[in-house]
């Protein structure tokens, strides 16, 4: 009886230790925040300034472009993850279900666009993109972006609809729905979950890419946030508060958006767990 | 309410054949069931039907309508799955009322539809309840219902009653058939379990390995097995195969078994002195006979079910089965003398076809 009541105080203490691991730097996050610049230094390793100001806050939102590269972020980040997630919805129907000629080179070729470091394809997609006019711009963002997320977003969309028995819409097709019709009302419902997980997957992946980011746009008016996050380091000086007030923010739609798809997510996380 | 009919439709999966040369004419009314072991083909028979599968070869038509190529959704057949396949994000009545909102119906017609085929089912309480709230019993009426609101011009059935336990697969049984009683609607029925073909069929489609073995009334493959297969898949305990050598005499013929003992038949069978021959009798239709039995046998193992008893015998080293509802052979010895009524034995060649009536 103890030996269970032990067990269980060490299982939840060595939750609560991984909690406090994962969530520190957050917390040092706000906790610098909120630090007047005169406390920075001398009360560094204190868990609390002694005395905590918002003027950070007050200097990002009006003397600064945050609230810029946060309108950019947020327009790239939710259309890549709309657009990745239509796309890949479709395609991980069809890799679900249908068989067709040339099936397995392009699942072959979608894996392998995984295998190459960013870094080596910035110049090329620049070169491309220059004379379209797409750098410097929200759209070539979304387009690369896009591009970068729909073959795991489809790889993720194709498992959760093998999950989903075929039977379903073989019974909707014989009720009378057309394929696409049966895909939309009894499909697409069950993949609530999956949609979900991949909204939340590539709208974080948007919200924080950093290097096309810096590489494809220049100057402030189409700067996304993890790139406006840099002019807070200066040639002699970081300003720590101020950037860390701006991250602060930034987490803010991260955190909506998962608050808004969490029930479907939890849903989906646990879908094996609870099928009777 | 629709004619079916196959004519040499064939299957096959990239160059794997499973169905070959499949004739079947599915009258108006009629209730057909396909059985057959598990894989011979059947699922895939009925999805080619449903329009599910594509069709290799050969033609289906639909009240004389070529239909090869046709949407399943323009088929206006109604299936129930197996698995039920019941739309787990919609209650009942929404599962049951989908066809009908699909092709538009009014509000009045569909809930009177609704209403008329639950109260049928007796689902009249769980209209609002989802799929995952109800009973395996209780989601094999919802796709009963989902089939019969649209009043369709037929109805298929793969294996709906697979996932119940035995007394509600007896029940659901005896429904459907009075089910079809009622709507005298066209129907193709797929199981394995040859009970609920016997029961269930105004025609059984026997099936191994992709073909067609027999065609016809329940009695008439019970009592005139075309083959071996069908011999032995209808029926339960299942048929007891005796093989022996054919010796013709003048006028009629004798079956010689390996151990040398001679079965004499009534009249001539077409076959070739010594040609191999398969005896075949029921075990319902063997006797015992402690005086006149022809041949001993051991008992190997008894087996009382309740309305009669089987015994597991060793007939010259060969098991073979004796059914009877004469209890007092619970308590048989060791050995039994069996006889074997000439009138109820089945011969087959060998090819394994049925050679001649006895
Ligand atoms: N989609 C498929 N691809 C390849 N082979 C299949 C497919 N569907 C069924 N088969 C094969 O066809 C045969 C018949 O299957 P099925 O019709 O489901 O049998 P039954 O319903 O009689 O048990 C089986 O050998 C099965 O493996
Ligand atoms: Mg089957």
């Amino acid at each position: 009886m103890t030996g269970r009541l032990l067990l269980t105080i060490a299982h939840r203490l060595a939750i609560l230790a991984y909690i406090v691991f994962a969530l520190f730097p957050l917390f040092w996050l706000l906790k610098v925040s909120v630090t007047p610049n005169d406390l920075l230094y001398s009360e560094g390793v204190r868990l609390w300034p002694s005395h905590a100001t918002l003027d950070h806050y007050r200097f990002v939102l009006e003397n600064s472009a945050f609230p810029t590269f946060f309108k950019n972020s947020l327009i790239v980040a939710g259309s890549t993850s709309v657009a990745v997630t239509a796309l890949s919805s479709l395609a991980g129907y069809a890799l679900s279900r249908f068989r067709f000629r040339g099936k397995y080179a392009l699942v072959a070729l979608m894996l392998i666009t995984q295998m190459f470091p960013l870094v080596m394809l910035v110049a090329p997609i620049f070169k491309m993109l220059s004379p379209l006019g797409l750098t410097n711009s929200l759209t070539g963002l979304v387009i690369v972006y896009t591009a970068f997320n729909v073959p795991f977003a489809t790889f993720l969309m194709q498992s959760f609809f093998d999950g989903i028995p075929k039977d379903l819409e073989e019974a909707a097709m014989i009720d009378g729905a057309s394929r696409f019709v049966a895909f939309r009302q009894i499909i697409l419902p069950l993949t609530l979950p999956g949609i979900a997980a991949t909204l939340g997957f590539v709208f974080t992946a948007a919200w924080s890419e950093l290097l096309f980011a810096l590489m494809l746009i220049s100057g402030n008016a189409s700067a996304t946030f993890p790139v406006g996050l840099l002019t807070f380091v200066s040639k002699f000086s970081v300003d720590f508060g101020q950037m860390m007030a701006a991250g602060v923010m930034a987490l803010i739609p991260a955190c909506l958006f998962f608050l808004l798809i969490q029930r479907y997510l939890v849903q989906g996380l646990t879908a094996g767990a609870v099928k009777g | 309410m629709a004619s079916i009919a196959l004519s040499r439709v064939g299957k096959s999966f990239g160059t794997v054949s499973v169905l070959n040369e499949v004739d079947l004419a599915i009258e108006d009314g009629e209730f057909i069931v396909l059985v057959g072991p598990s894989g011979c083909g059947k699922s895939t028979l009925l999805r080619m039907i449903a329009g599910l599968e594509e069709i290799t070869t050969g033609t289906l038509t639909i009240d004389g309508e070529r239909v090869n190529e046709r949407r399943p959704k323009d088929r206006d057949i109604a299936m129930v799955f197996q698995s039920y396949a019941l739309y787990p994000h919609m209650s009942v009545a929404d599962n049951m009322s989908y066809s009908l909102r699909l092709r538009r119906r009014s509000k009045e017609i569909i809930a009177q539809a609704v209403s008329a085929a639950s109260a049928k089912l007796g689902l009249d309480p769980y209209l609002e309840r989802r799929p995952k709230a109800l009973s395996g019993g209780q989601r094999q009426r919802v796709a009963m219902g989902r089939a019969i609101v649209r009043k369709p011009k037929a109805f298929l059935f793969d294996e709906p009653l697979s996932n119940l336990d035995a007394r509600l697969r007896e029940q659901m049984r005896a429904e459907i058939k009075r089910m079809h009683g009622e709507l005298g609607a066209t129907s193709v029925y797929v199981t394995h379990d040859q009970i609920e073909a016997m029961t269930l069929a105004s025609r059984i489609v026997a099936m191994n390995a992709g073909a067609v073995q027999q065609i016809g009334a329940p009695l008439d493959l019970y009592d005139r097995p075309a083959n071996l297969f069908v011999a032995g898949f209808i029926g339960s305990p299942g048929m007891n195969f005796l093989e022996g050598r054919c010796e013709q005499g003048a006028d009629t013929s004798a079956v010689v078994l390996p151990k040398g003992f001679r079965l004499p038949l009534p009249l001539r069978i077409p076959a070739a002195d010594g040609e191999k021959v398969t005896l075949g009798i029921r075990p319902e239709h063997v006797t015992v006979d402690a005086q006149q039995g022809e041949i001993e046998a051991a008992v190997e193992l008894v087996e009382p079910t309740g309305l009669g008893v089987i015994l597991h015998l060793l007939v010259h080293g060969e098991p073979f089965k004796l059914f009877s509802t004469d209890r007092a052979l619970i308590r048989s010895g060791a050995r039994l003398r069996i006889g074997l009524p000439r009138e109820r034995l089945h011969l087959f060649d060998q090819a394994g076809n049925r050679m001649a009536a006895l």
